[in-house]
């Protein structure tokens, strides 16, 4: 058949191309589209592969300092535009500066962390993404208090209760003084009507129960713990939910969820639980999401970089002076960057040797750093009168 | 129980903090207490604080009770009679003086109008709201608040007529105008505080009109002509003071032609102004380097030469004029100093006639450099042959919203037809439809436009162009203070790197993200030669990795630690890098060098 044909003439110009598998993919599932011409093929498969050299780095290209100032300077513009979003009450997010500096730092727990949640295929309803939000949603005791007094001569701890939002969780005063006493010991419980007593079993002081109340206050009724708030949410034409907390561990385990598709920018949570390379992909898609967000148009290549540096060696490292910056190999390096007297008096102590292979210590001694133009030796070593 | 403090002291409770500070208050009123008392209750604290201590901030408003006023017609009439006087007021509590916190008690009408029946105060006149500069902005009421801002803080750098004894004055730095003008639109705080006597503007024609480009971006296009005759020239004046210290073991400085044999004598030339007694006589023309006093001065330290032979034991400490600046000497004044030493105190004054890059502004908050000196000629006229001083660029109007700006051109444009000033104080102006109306009388169109023709091609201008009348601020930031440029120079001693700053001849800094740019852009070569100001050669010795020594009798170098002299290479290194490493050793950390083998 002559479709077969074309076909095979396809793939034997794309196959041997020097080119990542992913763009050979896509040029075979276009050219299957378009159906060029031989010829034309040729013609578009030469411009990819010059467009491909001319995007790749040239050996000596100072990456890092350029993926900085692309990051930086627009991040200098962001400063001021931060504190203008107000009024959206529904989702409140750490964002801009604050957000780009708490991922770089690697900080170990997100101001604000989230979860985007996709329904399974069978559940993609509005109705059953609501009742997993709702079962989802962590609901704590001071959520339905309405009013606590605390009484010394009796040593006990009145609550008033919220009677319909217990209703709403389910929920009744008898299966509440189950859950209570699951919790605390040592204490008697009665209900009557919608107030909770709570009674020492002994002679207590006010710090006690003071702490008492604080501890009951806490106390889980209902959901994932750490899911303080969840919005459904429509996305295409696929129901999904968002939620403020993560617990990615928790809510792989609802029947109604696709496992395969939860996301975090919990970015620390995300390495313990899928490893360093999902890691690296969320550092990655949270940074660029932040500076979208503002507005700002970034190249990901640079942000790529942020992601291999800060995941290179399998641990979540931050840029600054307790990661990158703080294990460069060069003493002067260090020393120049942040506490320099520490890592001048660290290497006396050591002993330790500066190569001077590295570009700031060349700067700082006057010498030609190894970068750009400087980047190529003399290989060719002439003959001598003598081997002549 | 509200707790109550007296100067931030707690003093004791009242059990009705309301009434309580009402009470005060009435005493207050009725002289009982000292009118310099403030009571203020917080009811979220639930705090009474009463403040008698100085260093606050208050200011009069009249008081109001029941809804009305206290202040009368009466009172007015006897005020402008005489009868009274502003202090009678405030003792019979009719006028009272609040400070920051009491004011948050109070609830101020700015208009008698609107006095209810909770209002507690009224304004004096709205325009006590601002400050002394921005209340001198005119229809500042139309301008965005920011741009009032800006315009209050340009006006305090204005040049004008600031003393009227500058002539006997000797600051070390002042300005003063030399044509300063009575603005054409003036608020009533210019009556209030004589400014008329101490104007610091120039009335001027403006046109809004974008004129070939010259003054984009903010910059605006001055007439040859307007500078010719007079349009923002200014005085510098600087004064220079030394004096003949006294020290200790009867040594002392002195003031005269230093002798020849003077360590740092400049040359016969630079001495050559100064008269027989060391200072210079006035309307010298002088410039950066200069010597204007002639002085000596012992040395500092007396080394053994110096000791046996007696010669060249006093060291040149001449005055001299500022590097980068030039003049005329206005004033020598000789005094004494509290000490009873002998003080010379040299003025020297400057005519700054207006260049490119010297910067103007109105009272808008609308600054701007000059970007070209248009020939009269060249600028573009109206039919009545009416040339502006200044050309602005009407792009500056959109974004910043500064409509008093235009109200103020309108206005002046009436006021100067007239031939009467006009009234711009905030919330009290002459409006904007009345403006109109006399213009029109006058025979113009009531917009203010004009049919303009080019002054380079004659032709005539496609739009009406907005022309009119401004007070313009020749503002004390001129280039003339601030231009600079080195090649070679002076360098620290510490460092052997340039100094820093215009005063000291210095260099401009390629810094940090500078520098940065450069690796980017792959170029390390360029890098090394812009960083190689403080380049030296240092000796090193290859085996033991130190510094070696020079031997001045032998000319030649050897090594500290193995003494020998054959194996010590020559490494280019900055400066600061060999200060560092000898920090280092004063530190006790030894660094060494590893040379490596060239090839
Ligand atoms: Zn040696």
């Amino acid at each position: 058949m002559k479709w077969e044909r074309v076909h095979k003439m396809y793939e034997e110009l794309i196959s041997n191309l020097e080119l990542p598998e992913k763009i050979k993919e896509d040029m075979s599932k276009s050219f299957e589209i378009y159906k060029p011409t031989k010829s034309q093929a040729k013609k578009i498969i030469d411009r990819i592969v010059n467009t491909y050299k001319k995007m790749l780095y040239e050996p000596g290209e100072a990456i890092g300092v350029i993926a900085a100032q692309s990051i930086s300077e627009p991040a200098t513009q962001m400063t001021m535009r931060t504190y203008h979003v107000a009024g959206a009450a529904a989702k409140q997010v750490s964002l801009g500066l604050p957000r780009l500096i708490e991922i770089v730092d690697a900080r170990r727990e997100p101001t604000t962390p989230m979860m985007e949640i996709y329904m399974k295929k069978e559940f993609n309803t509005k109705e059953d993404a609501a009742k997993v939000a709702k079962k989802i949603k962590e609901t704590k005791l001071k959520n339905i208090v309405l009013e606590d007094v605390i009484d010394l001569v009796n040593s006990e701890v009145e609550l008033k209760i919220d009677i319909n939002y217990l209703n709403n969780l389910d929920m009744n005063m008898e299966s509440l003084k189950k859950t209570l006493k699951k919790y605390i010991k040592n204490y008697d419980i009665t209900t009557e009507d919608t107030t909770v007593k709570i009674t020492s079993k002994k002679e207590t002081t006010i710090r006690e129960l003071q702490k008492l109340k604080l501890k009951i206050f806490d106390i889980s009724l209902r959901g994932i713990r750490g899911i303080t708030q969840t919005i459904v949410t429509k996305k295409g034409n696929e129901w999904m939910i968002i939620t403020l907390g993560s617990n990615i561990k928790k809510v792989l385990g609802i029947k109604e969820l696709d496992p395969t598709r939860i996301y975090s920018n919990n970015i620390s949570e995300v390495e313990k639980l899928f490893g360093i390379e999902a890691a690296r992909n969320v550092i990655i898609s949270e940074s660029s999401k932040t500076l979208a967000d503002q507005g700002l148009d970034v190249d990901p290549r640079h942000l790529i970089l942020v992601g291999d540096t800060m995941t290179m060696d399998g641990t979540i490292k931050a840029i600054g002076r307790y990661g990158v910056s703080g294990e460069k190999r060069s003493v002067l390096a260090r020393a120049n960057f942040e506490t320099t007297v520490k890592h001048l008096t660290d290497a006396a102590v050591e002993g330790e040797v500066d190569r001077l292979d590295s570009i700031i210590e060349n700067v700082l001694i006057n010498q030609v750093a190894p970068i750009g133009t400087a980047m190529c030796d003399l290989v060719f070593k002439p003959k001598t009168s003598k081997e002549k | 129980m509200a707790s109550v403090f007296l100067n931030w002291a707690f003093i004791g409770e009242v059990k009705n903090p309301r009434s309580f500070v009402e009470d005060l208050r009435n005493k207050r009123r009725n002289g009982l207490i000292p009118y310099e008392v403030n009571v203020y209750y917080d009811d979220f604290t639930d705090e009474v604080i009463i403040n008698t201590d100085n260093g606050r901030i208050r200011r009069p408003l009249i008081v109001v009770k029941n809804g009305k006023p206290k202040l009368t017609k009466k009172h007015i009439r006897d005020l402008q009679s005489g009868k009274i006087k502003f202090e009678d007021l405030i003792e019979n509590g009719i006028i009272e003086y609040l400070d920051t916190d009491e004011e948050e008690n109070s609830y101020i009408a700015l208009w008698p109008e609107e006095v209810t029946k909770e209002h507690t105060h009224m304004e004096i006149n709205p325009l006590d709201i601002f400050g002394l500069s921005s209340s001198l902005i005119p229809y500042g009421e139309y301008d965005r608040g920011d741009r009032v801002n800006f315009g209050a803080k340009m006006i305090g750098q204005s040049l004008g007529y600031y003393l009227s004894n500058f002539l006997i004055r000797t600051d070390t730095k002042s300005n003063i105008l030399l044509y300063p003008q009575v603005p054409l639109t003036t608020t009533q705080t210019f009556d209030v505080f004589n400014l008329d006597k101490h104007p610091a503007g120039q009335n001027v024609v403006i046109a809004l009109l974008s004129y070939g480009g010259y003054n984009m971006e903010d910059a605006i296009i001055l007439n040859k002509g307007s500078i010719e005759r007079g349009f923002g020239r200014s005085f510098f004046f600087r004064t220079y003071q030394t004096e003949e210290t006294r020290y200790g073991g009867g040594q002392v400085d002195e003031i005269e032609i230093p002798d020849k044999d003077v360590r740092g004598y400049r040359s016969e030339k630079a001495y050559s102004n100064l008269n027989e007694d060391g200072i210079i006589s006035i309307e010298t023309p002088v410039s950066g380097g200069d010597v204007l006093v002639g002085k000596t001065s012992p040395l500092r330290f007396l080394g053994r030469d110096e000791f046996l032979t007696g010669i060249q034991n006093r060291r040149e400490t001449s005055l001299v004029v500022r590097h980068g600046e030039v003049g005329v000497v206005d004033k020598v004044l000789l005094s004494e100093t509290q000490n009873g030493d002998k003080l010379v105190k040299v003025s020297v004054r400057d005519l700054r006639i207006p260049e490119l890059g010297d910067k103007f502004a109105s009272r808008h908050g609308q600054k701007g450099v000059v970007g070209l000196i248009l020939p009269e000629e060249d600028m573009p006229f109206t039919e009545d042959g009416i040339v502006p001083d200044i050309i602005m660029n009407p792009h500056s109007i959109p974004s910043r919203l500064t409509v008093g700006q235009l109200l103020e051109i309108l206005g002046g444009k009436v006021a100067a037809l007239r031939g009467r000033k006009n009234d711009g104080s905030m919330f009290n102006c002459e409006k904007e439809n009345d403006l109109r109306k006399e213009l029109q009388k006058l025979g113009f169109r009531s917009d203010g436009k004009e049919v303009l023709y080019n002054g380079i091609t004659g032709e005539k201008m496609e739009v009406e162009i907005f022309i009119g009348m401004i007070y313009y601020q020749k503002l004390e930031h001129m280039v003339a203070n601030k231009i600079h440029a080195r090649s070679r120079g002076p360098v620290a001693l510490l460092t052997k790197q340039p100094t820093e700053g215009r005063a000291n001849e210095g260099g401009l800094r390629l810094g940090e993200m500078e520098k940065d740019c450069l690796i980017a852009h792959g170029a390390p070569l360029l890098l090394k030669e812009r960083f190689s100001s403080d380049e030296v050669e240092i000796p090193i010795c290859k085996k033991c990795g130190v510094v070696a020594v020079y031997d001045w009798r032998k000319n030649k170098y050897h090594c500290p630690i193995c003494g020998k002299g054959n194996n010590i290479e020559k490494v280019k290194m900055s400066y600061a890098f060999n200060l560092m490493l000898n920090e280092l050793k004063s530190l006790l950390i030894f660094p060494k060098i590893i040379l490596e083998d060239g090839e």
